[in-house]
């Protein structure tokens, strides 16, 4: 197996990209805004955010680098959407094969309890 | 009017547009990451399925409205207890460098609905065990994961 291939494996260099992306909070700021409403243009981000246009189209830029956010444009208007994929890989690399046993042996013993 | 809602889901796969396409219409393939099999002949205005694999159920209906093999396939999308409440579901395969850039669009939804919300959690699920199948043969267990 070469460097090459475990680092493709791995997913290594998206992963710095959203890793860097999430270290800063106006652009979390950015993510939880367009949680709660997805598909919403440059102007309409800009109001949840006390900054320069500039400064929220740069944010924007890194988000959208890292796969976090994906745009389509609506005639002239350019809408930008939640794209929680990326997240979703970290969590089931970083997160899930480490709760997942735990999850497992909680249910057993509530199965073992129950049956008692 | 309900208002409606647009979901637009992006995924890089080290894979072909071939593949991709492959991957979303061969129901013996959505079986190995998505748990369902995805039932059709895929002409357009033909209905398709998306079975359970574990037990049959028919869990989701519609129909292709088009399909472009391998850069375009676009269905609609509903429950059969409720197949008029339908949304559309669009997946666009582009060649990105050395890889595939696959955009899920789903759009039309009931805001708010069951729909609305299973959706938001299933697509980014759905999509990685995607990934995962065609860069290193391993999809995740997706319905282990549903039941935790």
């Amino acid at each position: 197996m070469t460097c090459r291939y475990l680092l493709a494996y791995s997913g290594g260099l998206d992963t710095d990209k959203v890793f860097k992306a999430l270290g800063d909070p106006s652009r979390r700021k950015l993510l939880d805004v367009l949680y709660k409403e997805d598909g919403q243009t440059l102007g309409e981000l800009c109001e949840h955010l006390e900054m320069t246009r500039q400064a929220v189209t740069q944010h924007l830029g890194l988000l959208e680098e890292a796969n976090l956010v994906s745009t389509q444009w609506r005639g002239r208007e350019k809408l930008h959407f939640l794209n929680p994929v990326p997240l979703y890989e970290i969590y089931e690399r970083w997160i899930a094969k480490f709760e997942r046993p735990r999850l497992k042996a909680l249910r057993d013993l509530k199965k073992r309890l129950e049956k008692e | 009017m309900m208002s409606k809602s647009t979901f637009v889901y992006v995924t890089y796969i080290r894979s072909t547009p071939d593949k991709v396409f492959k991957a979303l219409t061969d129901p013996e393939i959505t079986r190995q990451y998505w748990g369902h099999n995805n039932v059709s002949d895929w002409k357009p205005g033909s209905s398709w399925e998306h079975r359970r694999t574990s037990n049959g159920n028919v869990d989701i209906v519609g129909q292709v409205v088009e399909a472009k093999a391998p850069n375009r396939l676009v269905i609609t999308w509903a429950s059969p207890d409720s197949p008029d409440s339908r949304s559309r579901v669009t997946f666009d395969i582009e060649s990105a460098a050395e890889m595939v850039k696959l955009t899920v669009t789903h759009d039309d939804l009931e805001a708010g609905s069951g729909m609305d919300k299973g959706i938001r959690h299933g697509w980014p699920l759905v999509l990685s065990s995607l990934k995962s199948l065609l860069e290193t043969g391993k999809p995740i267990d997706i319905m282990a994961v549903k039941k935790t």
